[in-house]
């Protein structure tokens, strides 16, 4: 199928995608929560042109012993590495389930300041009940209390994006006001379990509203910008794109290439001798690198974006920048990211009009309705 | 004068410390200058970080809102406001700075220590071993209404959560041996076999259960600061703090007050009276003469404290709306209307304004002063003016004499307002040897010069915690 440009995302936490990649990383395993191996890692992607990078995270520690137990907080990266690349969009993973929305909004906002508008926000929710217990929080039971609490946690983030119109710092030495109030509004949500006043403590940041990702079962189609689609098939994931409503769609793609050392089956089966590969019913390559542009050109169309997940970074990353991106970017099937530019650009969606500035009040509300 | 007798004062090798506070709100941040920055630009923090790092200040700190201010239930929109989330700003700082310590002011009354105490570490890691975190609490409904948990803590309570607050946190950063995490490629497992512990703690604030997720830094744990001035914050320090913040920096005779009465504390605590450092906040204004500093800060106040903030100040002091009033007339004739505080303007208590104000009273009119300059007069009279070589004297007589560890410095203008206390007074203090000439270590403890986390004293690598 032929389409327009993929925007190529890559996930970037821990060693790899794989449960026991830390067995097959180019380093020791304590060096892989120090801050030259968060960069470098970051770095390679931006590199290879990747368009945006996400951080998975949650409370918990991200696997089981004898793998991988330990977790710097996505956020505390993401800003790290806003500093320290210049172009890559930046969205850590954020799950809403426990955590006070009105600190998200801020750490959030800030990440938007800092990196001067390339970031994003992977929204996802604490499925286990050990989170509640880590939180010391009455537990969020079953699908539908996670998408209530999803659902507001959103609503108030983004409210509270807004809470201060783009102006509302007007320094007037005339007046003697630093601020207009007039330009700051309360949210005064009051949701199901709980209410914020507002406004935000963090001035409206450069993109207005951070780039939203989520899985459309999880998160409201209306409340994101990027839907997150799985699929085990090309036909899967045409089917869930089709079917979520959001401005654009990614598809998830697990990805082992073959190395000049291995076989991406060999690197594979080497891994699965020690922990299985969890089979989240995503798209899944194990091959070539030549096999994996053509399962990505063949999306173009079907999705706006795919988010890879490497097997193992410090083997297929290399792999992707080497042969993959470029084959992409020559044939026109994907696009670079432009320096300069802000996350919403680079996946073509407008920065939106303050839902509270006046003009903007009217067409916000025809949007919600 | 640039040496003093060793043989003269009780501490004849002090050296000053310095951090600075990028404040965030407040009237002493001066926004009308053509030369004052964005509060929200990262350049800007970036700038203040590494011109403060270049001075070998021990530490960049980020203050705390989480409420915008009110006065009468509007939003005071006369100060300087908007700011990042503390710890994300400081980690995207970790990236472009080096060797100066990043502390976060971040409350225990509207977090969770999990959650609070991975963020922290995460900083800690990220700078490897630079992050302190300065512990506030808060006791208003007011601000709790951006949380889930809404206001629901009394001024007591909100210290014996503080407390409870850290045990956990400490437990959480102690949760992993040294060495848990294996150094080599080939190992077996990713971490040994009983290296993390599970963090099970239940008591009277908090009931948790947890597998902490990160190891320590190279400094074992961020370091604590407290700020707080009452008996409660001074005893909550010497049981807990690394660092103290004060009001007890201007006066050599209050300061050193300050300075003996915390280490009372700290014997009464069991801690050696040298383990806390005391750095109060101040401002420092400097002249290449006496006459032109004291110049300088006529025209600072005069920034700080317009007309409006003037009728602000005299505003919350007499309880009434005064914005209508001729700040450069007479002060109002009104009695002052005892108003309960709510939280709404931050930490601002005047405990008893009717005998304030008849002091007002009687100064203005003994010095035919209006309300503007009688509120620059009698407000707070913090900081230190002078030239480079009187202000290392005295800071040398401070430290030396053991009133001070050192001073956080709050400047009055970002991002410029260090630049004359790095180029000019750094130097005059290495001249007088109270002053590092270079960093000797790389961790906000070892700039400090502090022992080891209090957990870890008497039998280090043992959870004494929890």
């Amino acid at each position: 199928m032929s389409g327009p440009a993929l925007r190529l995302a890559v996930e970037l936490d821990g060693d790899g995608a794989h449960p026991a990649a830390w067995r097959r990383a180019a380093h020791s395993p304590d060096h892989l929560l120090t801050p030259r191996r968060v960069a470098r890692v970051a770095a390679a992607a931006e590199n290879a042109g990747f368009t945006l990078l996400t951080l998975e995270d949650g409370a918990l520690p991200p696997g089981a012993t004898p793998d991988v137990v330990g977790r710097i907080g996505a956020v505390e990266r993401a800003a790290f590495l806003a500093s320290s690349t210049s172009v890559i969009g930046i969205a850590p993973v954020v799950p809403v389930t426990y955590a006070e929305p009105f600190h998200i909004s801020s750490q959030l906002a800030s990440l938007d300041h800092i990196s001067i508008g390339r970031a994003g926000w992977a929204v996802s929710e604490e499925a286990r009940p050990e989170a509640a217990r880590a939180w010391d929080r009455p537990r969020v039971d079953g699908a539908a209390a996670r998408v209530r609490e999803s659902r507001d946690g959103v609503e108030v983030v983004r409210a509270l994006w807004d809470s201060w119109e783009d102006d509302a710092v007007i320094r007037s030495v005339a007046t003697s006001r630093y601020l207009d109030r007039d330009r700051l509004h309360y949210v005064d949500f009051t949701g199901d379990t709980y209410a914020v006043k507002g406004p935000a403590i963090v001035p409206r940041s450069p993109q207005g509203q951070l780039v939203v990702l989520g899985r459309p079962d999880l998160v409201p189609a209306e409340q994101l910008d990027v839907a997150l689609v799985e699929g085990r098939d090309v036909a899967a994931v045409t089917a869930a794109a089709a079917a979520a409503g959001t401005p654009r769609t990614f598809a998830e793609v697990e990805v082992a290439l073959d190395t000049v050392a291995a076989t991406a089956d060999e690197r594979v089966a080497d891994l699965e001798r020690h922990t299985p590969w969890t089979d989240r019913g995503r798209l899944r390559h194990i091959g070539s690198a030549a096999g994996l542009a053509a399962l990505l050109g063949e999306l173009r169309g079907v999705v706006d974006g795919v988010r890879l997940h490497p097997l193992v970074l410090d083997e297929d990353l290399p792999e992707l920048s080497r042969l993959v991106l470029p084959h992409l970017f020559e044939r026109r099937h994907a696009v670079r990211p432009l320096p300069g530019a802000s996350l919403r650009t680079h996946l073509g969606l407008e920065r939106p009009a303050n839902r509270y500035a006046a003009g903007a009040a009217f067409e916000a509300l025809e949007e919600t309705r | 004068m640039t040496r003093t007798d060793p043989l003269d004062v009780p501490r004849p090798d002090a050296q000053l410390h310095f951090g600075v506070f990028f404040q965030g709100v407040n009237h002493w941040t001066i926004w009308s200058d053509p030369a004052s920055g964005s509060q929200i630009d990262p350049a800007n923090f970036r700038r203040v970080a590494q011109t403060a790092e270049r001075g070998l200040f021990d530490a960049f700190f980020l203050g705390e809102g989480l409420r915008l201010r009110e006065v009468d239930g509007q939003i005071h929109d006369l100060d300087v406001a908007g700011r990042p989330d503390a710890i994300t700003q400081l980690a995207a700082l970790a990236a472009v700075t080096d060797r100066i310590g990043l502390v976060s002011t971040s409350n225990t009354t509207f977090n969770e220590p999990a959650d609070l105490a991975r963020r922290l570490s995460g900083l800690d890691l990220l700078s490897e071993g630079r992050a302190g975190w300065n512990v506030v609490t808060t006791d208003n409904a007011w601000t709790g209404a951006n949380f889930r948990r809404g206001g629901y803590l009394d001024h007591a309570d909100r210290y014996r959560r503080a407390e409870e607050f850290l045990t956990v946190a400490r437990a959480i950063w102690d949760g992993w041996e040294n060495g848990a995490v294996s150094g080599s490629p080939g190992a077996p497992a990713w971490a040994a076999p009983g290296a993390v512990r599970q963090v099970r703690h239940k008591g009277p604030q908090f009931d948790v259960d947890l597998a902490p997720t990160l190891p320590r830094s190279v400094q074992g744990h961020p370091v604590i600061f407290q700020a707080g001035d009452s008996g409660d914050g001074r005893d909550f320090a010497a049981r807990n703090a690394d660092v103290i913040f004060s009001a007890h920096g201007s006066d050599f005779d209050d300061a050193l007050a300050f300075a003996d009465d915390l280490r009372y504390r700290l014997r009464a605590v069991g801690r050696p009276d040298d383990d806390l450092r005391i750095l109060p906040g101040t401002e420092i204004i400097i002249g290449a003469t006496e006459e032109e500093a004291l110049e300088k800060k006529h025209w600072i106040r005069l920034q700080q404290v317009t007309p409006a903030t003037a009728l602000g100040i005299a505003g919350l002091l007499w309880g009434l709306d005064l914005s209508d009033r001729d700040a450069d007339g007479p002060l109002p004739k009104e009695d002052p209307v005892v108003a309960e505080n709510d939280g709404s303007f931050g930490a601002r208590r005047i405990t008893d304004p009717r005998k304030v104000v008849a002091e007002w009273r009687e100064k203005a009119e003994t010095h035919r002063w209006s309300l503007r300059e009688t509120v620059i007069a009698l407000g707070p009279q913090r900081g230190h003016v002078g030239t480079p070589a009187g202000l290392a004297d005295k800071f040398a007589h401070f430290v030396r004499h053991g009133a001070v560890d050192g001073f956080n410095v709050t400047p009055y203008l970002i991002p410029d307002g260090l630049d004359d206390i790095v180029d000019l007074l750094v130097p005059a203090l290495q001249e007088r040897g109270v002053y590092r000439t270079e960093y000797t270590g790389t961790t906000l403890r070892e700039h400090l010069g502090l022992r080891e986390p209090l957990t870890h004293r008497s039998t280090t690598d043992r959870r004494q915690a929890g």
